[in-house]
């Protein structure tokens, strides 16, 4: 029995141990904000913090968050006020939109841990969350804003 | 039939009558005289004014407005409705937009056969006169209900934003307030093409940006995609499928996958296992448990694409293996026969999977001969038609709740993922079960765009102007299988995969042939599918007959454009945005043009090369495009841009490999797409013509990546050729090679 926080809200699960977290988040917190894309952390839909830093949650068991804090895209503010997510409507990010809520997870654990990064930065921070529809440049200009802005 | 409506189609007259004298049916339909009307509207808005079947207008101001066309990150949820509120003068902040339910007779799209069916870059070309005329024929009810309110007439009245106003006693009706008074004019005013605004009136066309409606939602995780359905009761589904299309399981050894905690149903059907559980890690687990026995007699076990790629470009080279004619201008085979030189070049496109970053899923419950189901479908009317056959119903007992879609491209057009879900649902009756697919099988049970082969023979005289243009396209069909009616009424040519053969440059004599294969295994539609193939070998050909001749290619397309201005411009415009020809040091320039789906496209890259490991490099692309009618431009540039990703990704690295019938990829290791480290820097330019209808800019920016990058390698290594899409290192090293 998996006891973790989610989004400040402490919960547990009772799925197998080597569930992965995903699923939990999807199927029983009914947090569908966090996407399934590949299932083997090579496309980042899945990502979420645990404690505060990106996970790919498909990779991740539920075991594993035991005692921890999770945030998924639901929890990252509670209006859409967090700089990257004004920035995302702002730049008019989104196109079918089922990467994003992963983009945006990753970027703003970049954010957190550098709030000046380079073009460099971003690019080499980003690159393992895939956009189908080409979306890259908008959320390099997202990026951008929201540290210009913060 | 208004006079005032020239019909494209039998759809579009059908359509055109309900805004016209369909009026009258309306007006009957609300009682013979003007009266309070409460028409359950097809929004589901309580009460309020329906002029037609479109918009909805409640007393609080509200304006609902159909959307008929599903959202696949087109940015059609907005610029659709946008046209209403063009010319209904709506104020957009009071708009509330709404999903058509499936039924293609009222909402179809009327430059599309009347099909709702979303694709081909065909939504914003086909619905845009249906979709202004039905906002002008709601302005003109509103206006005729405010003149009887305010008791002047109609000529005295303007609109603005939201409101009826009286410029002579400066009173004015707000739209609600409209609508609260429950008046309707009876008869109901027609609208037609006379109505509508004239472009400079025009307030949201290319002249405001509104932001994309659904763009609030996939910032926050709120945005709800098929595979995020929820519903009471709801069960897991997963299928597994045999490696290789055709098999069916002969034996199915499920100890295991029963034992999986969760698990309450695994069912043989046909074409596979299904599996129905508590959760999608219990049918997970228990499909991975599951050993089946697969028979071995399928004909696909033959295909092999590497072995197919070669068989095909022979086939194409063979003067004497005849198909279908798609074209036939003037006498191209004796122009070529008799010209000064020819130029002959061959090109092969391998297959390209979509990868929707939303894997295929759907949800059904089947309760006795009704199916329900909540799908991110591009058809939602075939969808009704592919569950009543799975379900052993009608169409008319499946209703469809279509979702937002995870990326289409075609690939949501299909059946298999709707027949998976309403077969797994016949097995648990009145539950509705979440079927969903894995990346692997996403990945490994596609429809593929074909495996095509080209080969181009171009004539030419003693001074270098093209006499005869003579284009093969060797490939399977995709309409034989899908719209098997339209492939036989065609006398068995598939346009869909021959489109960008047929193009405006000017030559004397052009034949083009289809010569079908059929090797059994299913392919479909894809992004820009034909004209992503075709512009290949249409480009780069023109670039060798170019460099043959020791014309500048982008001369010699000004000059094949001669009379076209739209072509030219973009061409030029472009050209001069990357400051054509200045040399790059290490970088070459190559340049493509389409124009595919009513737009003019052109494109130019800057690639450098790795001679030692054969890799290219993609720096810059320019592109210019004229759509016509520049309805959002802001949506324009993102579509193009994304259209050059999706086309850079598929001319660099995007390959299935199929061997002895079994696909060799299987997710995004081996399957590879472009990634943010990979990106060229783009510089979008929309120059639209507003005179000139709108054209389809989903697809456009497609095309002309790839062979611009041809081109531009071509140009950076004194003629080398690359041929063979995707060009892998591999392929490069072995071009370069000789």
């Amino acid at each position: 029995m998996a006891t973790f926080t989610i989004n400040g809200r402490a919960v547990e699960s009772a799925a197998e141990p080597d569930t992965p977290l995903l699923w939990v988040i999807r199927d029983e917190l009914k947090l569908t904000g966090t996407k399934y894309g590949c299932g083997v952390a090579l496309c980042g839909a899945c990502t979420v913090h645990v404690d505060g830093e990106p996970a790919r949650s498909c990779q991740t068991p539920v075991q594993d968050v035991d005692g921890r804090q999770v945030t998924t895209i639901e929890g990252l503010s509670a209006d859409s006020s967090h700089p990257l997510q004004k920035a995302w409507i702002a730049e008019q990010v989104p196109q079918c939109g089922y990467c994003q809520s992963g983009q945006i997870m990753q970027a703003a654990g970049l954010l957190a841990s550098n709030p000046r990064p380079s073009r460099e930065d971003i690019v080499a921070h980003m690159d393992g969350n895939l956009c189908r529809c080409g979306t890259y440049d908008r959320i390099l200009g997202a990026i951008e804003r929201a540290v210009q802005e913060g | 039939m208004s006079a005032h409506l020239q019909p494209r189609t039998t759809a579009l007259s059908r359509r055109s009558f309900l805004l016209t004298l369909g009026g009258a049916g309306v007006a009957v339909a609300f009682g013979g005289v003007a009266s309070v009307a409460r028409a359950a509207a097809a929004s589901g808005a309580a009460g309020g004014l329906t002029p037609n079947v479109w918009v909805t207008i409640e007393a609080d101001g509200t304006v609902n407005l159909i959307s008929p066309a599903v959202e696949m990150g087109q940015g059609v949820k907005t610029a659709l409705p946008l046209l209403i509120a063009e010319d209904m003068d709506a104020d957009w902040e009071k708009v509330r937009i709404v999903q058509a339910p499936s039924d293609a007779k009222t909402y179809g799209n009327p430059g599309f056969y009347g099909i709702q069916l979303t694709g081909g870059s065909e939504t914003v070309r086909g619905y845009y006169q249906l979709l202004r005329l039905a906002g002008a024929q709601t302005r003109k009810v509103l206006l005729a209900a405010a003149a009887t309110q305010l008791g002047v007439t109609v000529g005295e009245l303007a609109t603005e934003p939201g409101r009826v106003v009286h410029a002579g006693s400066g009173r004015s009706l707000s739209y609600g307030q409209i609508a609260a008074s429950g008046m309707l004019p009876d008869p109901l005013p027609r609208a037609s093409e006379a109505d509508l605004k004239p472009a400079a009136a025009w307030r949201y066309i290319g002249r405001h940006e509104v932001d994309r409606v659904d763009v609030p939602s996939k910032v926050d995780g709120s945005a709800r995609f098929g595979i995020d359905v929820d519903l009471p009761d709801l069960l897991h589904g997963a299928v597994l499928r045999p490696p290789v299309p055709g098999e069916r399981p002969e034996r199915i050894d499920d100890s295991a996958a029963r034992t999986v905690k969760g698990v309450s149903r695994i069912v043989a059907l046909p074409y596979g296992v299904g599996i129905i559980g508590e959760s999608t890690d219990a049918v997970r687990r228990a499909k991975e448990a599951l050993v089946v026995t697969w028979s071995t007699t399928s004909r696909v076990r033959r295909y092999d694409s590497a072995a197919l790629a070669a068989i095909y470009h022979d086939i194409g080279r063979d003067l004497s293996r005849t198909g279908v004619t798609a074209r036939a201008e003037g006498d191209a085979p004796a122009a070529i026969a008799g010209a000064a030189r020819v130029i002959v070049a061959d090109y092969l496109t391998d297959h390209v999977h979509h990868a929707t970053m939303e894997p295929m899923n759907a949800t059904a419950r089947v309760s006795g001969d009704t199916v329900e189901l909540w799908a991110p479908t591009q058809g939602p009317t075939a969808t009704q038609r592919f569950a009543a056959i799975a379900a052993g119903t009608t169409p008319e007992k499946v209703t469809v709740h279509t979702t937002l879609l995870g990326g289409g491209f075609g690939r949501r057009a299909e059946d298999d993922f709707i027949t998976d879900a309403v077969l797994l649902a016949r097995e648990v009756e009145g539950r509705p079960v979440k079927m969903v697919w894995s990346r692997e099988d996403d990945v490994r049970h596609g429809k593929y765009r074909p495996l095509a082969a080209q080969h181009v023979e171009v004539g030419l005289d003693a001074s270098g102007a093209v006499v005869g243009w003579r284009h093969r396209v060797v490939a399977d069909s995709i309409f034989a299988r899908t719209l098997p009616q339209m492939f036989e009424s065609e006398g068995g040519l598939d346009t869909v995969v021959t489109d960008g053969t047929i193009f405006n440059y000017r030559v004397p004599a052009h034949l083009v042939e289809f010569i079908r294969q059929d090797n059994g295994r299913d392919v479909g539609f894809w992004r820009g599918v034909g004209y992503g193939q075709n512009n290949f070998g249409v480009e780069c050909t023109l670039d060798e007959v170019a460099a043959a001749s020791g014309v500048d290619p982008v001369a010699f397309r000004l000059q094949l454009l001669s009379g076209q201005p739209r072509a030219q411009k973009v061409i030029e415009t472009v050209a001069a945005l990357a400051e054509w020809p200045r040399p790059r040091e290490g970088r070459a320039l190559g340049l493509a043009y389409t124009d595919a789906f009513g737009a003019h496209c052109a494109e130019v890259v800057e690639v450098s090369l790795n001679r030692e490991s054969g890799e290219i490099r993609l720096h810059e692309v320019w592109c210019v495009v004229d759509p016509g009618v520049a309805i959002q431009p802001r949506n324009i540039e993102a579509q193009i841009a994304g259209a050059i990703v999706f086309g850079a990704s598929h001319a660099l690295y995007e390959q299935i490999n199929i061997v002895a019938g079994e696909v060799q990829e299987a997710n995004f290791d081996t399957y590879r797409v472009l990634r943010m480290s990979e990106m060229p820097r783009i510089h979008v330019t929309v120059t639209p013509t507003p005179e000139n209808k709108p054209a389809g800019i989903g697809e456009v920016g497609l095309p002309p990546i790839g062979p611009a990058i041809a081109n531009a390698v071509a140009r950076l290594t004194g003629g080398v050729r690359l041929r063979h899409y995707p060009f892998l290192p591999d392929r490069v090293k072995a071009a370069l090679a000789g």
